[in-house]
């Protein structure tokens, strides 16, 4: 439960500041050096390594039947991989937008997450969506959501959404070794943020928070791209003395549910933030979660703080007024703690 | 009234070549063809049964009048090769390898079936005879046979997977998606359309323009079409198609002109309105696959009557012990209902 950077910071051998993308494309290498089932599939993965420059290289080290270029076919090379991980291969489908869940979402959520449990648990189907999220990239409505409520909602998948290079790399190094298909989604904003890795070999389990802060008066429970959001938000509050517990989920599916409503019980006032849409959201389920957990704790309502629910803008002064940003975290600490 | 539709392209092969091939095939193999046939055909009319006298839940699409299609084509495959099937999928399942009794107690809901009693009519899978599962989404499983076929290539086995679809999935993008990738890679892979005619209480022409067979053919696809109710020519095309799979020279497409006996499934009792009742008594009397195998294997191989009677007493035994197995076999146990949702 507690942050493992701290302990990097000390131990590792070979201290190294790496970035996110960086981070994932060793992953990726690890995986497929260490087992020849693991391939990746999907639009400009081989020699253009996706626009976002991720898995750039990889093909001059494992060649195009490993890097594979698909045509632009989202839910045909996404049903190509269920088959493929069916079958005893290990694939990692590159989905470029997140907004793109909305083309696959059949291979995903009636294809993949159903097969092992609709054959009794005779098949199975270990594989990897790898997409994004993330706004104010000025992208607008089609290239900007962050969904990851959606495949949290379907029971058989796994939802990962890390918010640092360590993270990424131990996290996606587990969802491929996962016999189950994983979500893995990549804040497009976080690709180029640095971060210590140690060389070398390690995973993270998955449904274990990170403790990132701690706080006595409030908790900030926040994931992905609204980490570093809370974290400037709690750094804020300790200025006007507020303690503000941080605390990212890692992964929404499983859910590491104890470390939450205990942080709740402790700190008796809760904000849960997700760049998803607010309603029937991740936050959603994160305050309820809070809420039944840590009802008699509780000094006041769990605030849910989530994309405003409209389609993303591409002007940049409405983009920017979608998402939550510290300030209104902030603002909204200081009520729920009666400093208004 | 409905007009009867006209059949597509029924007529029978009888040039001497395709003759000399039915004629080369060793007559032990027909019978087994024959058993195969039969088999789902007392299945599915069991299964109709068992519906109507409310002793199984839900519902069954049944595949009585197209078993040439389903045998034609496993028999042409190795044990270890893929098949996906669809919602009206008892038959493909059998075809494979799958036991009559499992295949029951699937459709009652009972632990002992294939799938624990969890997938039903609609999602059998058997994976010990290379069948990756019956699929409910029309053209649901096109990626998951495209994606065996290529993992199958990664890996160098030699397995060929076959797509089984209804001609109504020819509607559905994604098929389109993964033939595209299929030639492009060539992938040893077969895509078996059985045009039935009927996409659930439509007749297919009413929402499908064009030419089918040259839909696959705009990617470059190997696309035959055959009288689905022939079992010998479905079974020596597909040998044909598969082996060419085999050896590495890309994928194929296999149209069968076919029929459905029953309805949609097995609550589509009236159907005056989009299919006329002489129109389904015409394609039993004279087309009917069973018949047209027997009635050569008769005149042709000299099988005699009571051998065929035999087989007949043989499967109908077969298909009474398994609904007997099935109706005694217990439900799952409630500690079941949430194991298996995550490997």
């Amino acid at each position: 439960m507690s942050t493992p950077e701290p302990d990097l910071k000390n131990s590792s051998p070979v201290l190294r500041e790496i970035t996110f993308s960086q981070a994932v494309r060793e992953a990726l290498a690890e995986e497929m050096r260490r087992d020849p089932t693991v391939f990746i599939i999907g639009e400009d993965v081989a020699e253009a390594g996706t626009p976002f420059k991720v898995t750039l290289g990889l093909v001059e080290e494992f060649g195009t039947e490993r890097v594979i270029d698909a045509p632009i076919s989202e839910p045909g090379f996404s049903g190509i991989g269920v088959g493929a991980a069916m079958t005893g291969m290990r694939p990692v489908v590159d989905i470029m937008f997140g907004d793109f869940l909305g083309l696959i979402m059949d291979q995903v959520a009636n294809q993949a997450a159903k097969i092992h449990y609709m054959s009794g648990g005779k098949l199975k189907v270990p594989m990897v969506f790898r997409t994004t999220l993330g706004a104010t990239r000025r992208a607008a409505a089609q290239h900007s959501q962050s969904l990851q409520a959606w495949p949290s909602h379907i029971p058989g998948l796994k939802v990962v959404l890390p918010s640092t290079p360590y993270d990424a790399k131990g996290l996606l190094k587990t969802a491929i070794r996962d016999d189950n298909p994983v979500v893995f989604i990549e804040d497009k904003l976080m690709h180029q943020a640095k971060g210590f890795v140690p060389e070398g070999e390690y995973t993270q389990p998955f449904g274990v928070a990170d403790i990132k802060r701690s706080g006595t008066d409030i908790t900030l429970v926040g994931t992905s791209s609204m980490v570093q959001v809370a974290l400037a938000a709690a750094e804020q509050l300790a200025a006007l003395g507020i303690s503000a517990e941080m605390i990212d989920p890692r992964t929404t599916v499983p859910l590491d549910r104890q470390t939450l409503i205990e942080s709740a019980k402790k700190t008796g006032r809760v904000i849960v933030l997700d760049e998803g849409y607010e309603s029937y959201g991740i936050t959603a389920e994160l305050a309820s979660v809070i809420a039944e957990g840590a009802f008699y704790y509780l000094d006041a309502p769990v605030k849910r703080m989530g994309a405003l629910d409209v389609p993303i803008p591409f002007s940049p002064s409405l983009e920017d007024l979608t998402v939550p940003n510290p300030t209104r975290v902030v603002e909204m600490a200081k009520t729920l703690c009666g400093r208004v | 009234m409905i007009e009867i539709k006209p059949p597509i392209n029924l007529q029978q092969v009888n040039e001497q070549s395709a003759q000399a091939e039915y004629l080369a095939i060793d007559v032990e193999q027909w019978l087994h063809i024959y058993e195969q046939m039969l088999k789902i055909r007392h299945f599915e009319e069991t299964v109709n049964e068992l519906y109507k006298g409310a002793r199984m839940p839900g519902l069954a699409h049944l595949y009585s009048g197209e078993e040439g299609i389903a045998v034609g084509v496993c028999e042409a495959l190795r044990r270890d090769d893929y098949i996906t099937s669809t919602h009206r999928g008892h038959g493909h399942c059998l075809a494979k390898g799958a036991q009559v009794n499992r295949m029951f107690a699937e459709l009652l809901g009972k632990a002992s079936g294939y799938c624990k009693g969890k997938g039903g009519s609609m999602h059998i899978a058997d994976p010990e005879t290379g069948n990756l599962g019956a699929n409910a989404i029309v053209a649901g499983s096109g990626g998951i046979a495209t994606g065996a076929a290529f993992s199958s290539k990664m890996r160098k086995t030699g397995q060929v997977a076959v797509c089984f679809f209804g001609e109504g999935a020819l509607g559905q993008g994604v098929l389109y998606e993964v033939m595209n990738m299929a030639a492009l890679w060539k992938l040893p892979v077969l895509y078996v359309c059985e045009n039935n005619m009927y996409t659930e209480y439509t007749y297919y022409r009413e929402v499908m323009a064009g030419s089918l067979k040259s839909r696959p053919e705009a990617f470059g696809i190997l696309s035959e079409e055959v009288d689905g109710q022939d079992v010998r020519k479905v079974y020596t095309t597909a040998m044909r198609l598969v082996e060419r799979a085999r050896r590495g020279d890309g994928p194929a497409f296999l149209a069968c002109n076919t029929y459905r006996y029953h309805g949609h499934h097995v609550g589509d009792i009236n159907r005056g309105y989009y299919r006329a009742k002489e129109e389904e008594e015409l394609w039993k009397e004279t087309h009917d696959p069973i018949n047209l195998l027997a009635n050569w294997l008769q005149s042709s191989r000299g099988v005699q009557t009571s051998i065929l009677e035999s087989i007949d007493t043989h499967v109908r035994s077969e298909i009474a012990t398994g609904v007997e197995f099935a109706e005694e076999a217990p439900f799952p146990d409630p500690s079941e209902v949430n194991q298996d949702v995550y490997a």
